[in-house]
């Protein structure tokens, strides 16, 4: 794992934005994909379940249990992408590209916060924690607001879907700009050095 | 159906000093009346729940028990049955499709005197939009002054209500088909 080729850029005091996102952001981005892309499978395929369905118990439990790892990833994410320098927008994108891209990146992020969150509070409105795998309980706090678990149903249900839609938008540009534009936009987004990665510092 | 449980109402308030039956609101305020359910799990054994925002009147006469009536306006989004994700199933489109309907009603027709304090009190009930005749078994429970300076009568009803009845498809088995209701009233007198 080339991680530490990344480090010398956090001890140098100057300002040089790195050529591509930290090797911890990559895993995570990458770790990601599974994960939601599964929640997301199970969640719409739960929800339909019949009463005797012998998944019908269980696949809330496995989708609750990945869901609450995914939120402690995220924060762990979210920490980096805070505290880590992010890459320079690529100069060959138009200001419209990078202001899509932005606004993508940051709408992914706060979807997954309002996803997880909403889905705690489904399964927390009555006290109940949620079992973590049978390895642990996360407390439930009960209801903070009226009808909380059919509005946070809602909510949950909803920006899933708009999740799906953005990951399939946001899939799309970087395939496009890997392949058609044969741009550095995913090679950003992995470890390995890119080959005009020179080219793009200055 | 709002206007039939309005409109009953008016009747009553004209009807009632014609006879002696006393006028009683439901003590939802100090929550001494109670709208229960139970379904059997699985054949098994028995999930109880409530509808914890109701309100309602009635009318009871001792002398004339004919002329007593009773009516209920239930607020179906209330199901609690303890547990915060089944209570959202159970007011989702597969049970109560409380978006569409968000009242159930039972507006009495007629009450039939038998032994002791036992009557049937017989009505409409309203639930998911569909109106069926049903009867209730009810039992005078008591009456008397209560220490506040009040009167008080409470009665208790019970019944059984088929989901398919009220166009709600039964996705639990066969055996949680059938819904029994157990209704406990402590009335005020006005």
């Amino acid at each position: 794992m080339p991680l530490n080729n990344l480090d010398p850029q956090n001890t140098e005091p100057q300002v040089t934005t790195p050529e591509r996102y930290h090797g911890f952001s990559i895993f995570m981005h990458w770790l990601m994909v599974p994960l939601v892309l599964g929640l997301f499978s199970v969640g719409f395929w739960m929800v339909d379940l019949t009463y005797y369905s012998a998944w019908y118990k269980t696949a809330p439990h496995y989708h609750k249990s990945v869901g609450i790892l995914l939120a402690v990833l995220l924060l762990l994410r979210l920490i980096v992408l805070f505290k880590k320098r992010k890459p320079a927008p690529i100069v060959t994108h138009s200001k419209a590209v990078q202001g899509v891209s932005k606004l993508t990146h940051a709408l992914l992020y706060m979807l997954l916060v309002i996803i997880v969150m909403s889905g705690y509070l489904i399964s927390t409105a009555d006290n109940r924690g949620i079992e973590v795998f049978n390895w642990f309980v996360v407390p439930g706090f009960g209801e903070f607001f009226e009808q909380q678990a059919d509005r946070a149903g809602l909510v949950h249900q909803w920006l899933a879907y708009s999740l799906i839609g953005l990951v399939v938008l946001h899939a799309l540009g970087a395939l496009k700009h890997h392949f058609v534009d044969k741009d550095a936009t995913l090679k950003r987004m992995w470890w390995t050095k890119s080959n005009n990665s020179t080219e793009e510092k200055l | 159906m709002k206007k039939f449980v309005f409109a009953s109402l008016v009747a009553s308030m004209f009807v009632a000093p014609m006879t002696q039956a006393a006028d009683y609101v439901i003590d939802t305020q100090g929550a001494h009346a109670f709208v229960q359910f139970k379904v059997s799990h699985l054949g098994y054994s028995w999930l109880h729940g409530r509808f914890n925002t109701f309100s309602g009147t009635f009318s009871y006469d001792d002398k004339d028990l004919a002329a007593s009536k009773i009516q209920l306006e239930i607020d179906t989004k209330s199901v609690d049955s303890n547990h915060a994700e089944r209570d959202k199933h159970l007011r989702s489109a597969d049970f109560l499709n409380v978006d569409k309907h968000d009242k159930a009603t039972f507006v009495s027709s007629k009450v039939v005197a038998k032994d002791g304090a036992n009557f049937d009190l017989m009505g409409k009930f309203t639930l998911n939009g569909v109106t069926k005749e049903i009867t209730i078994a009810a039992t005078k429970t008591g009456e008397g002054k209560d220490p506040w300076g009040g009167y008080r009568a409470g009665f208790e009803g019970k019944t059984s209500i088929n989901l398919s009845d009220y166009g709600i498809k039964n996705i639990l088995g066969p055996a949680s088909e059938t819904v029994q209701l157990d209704l406990v009233v402590e009335g005020v007198r006005k």
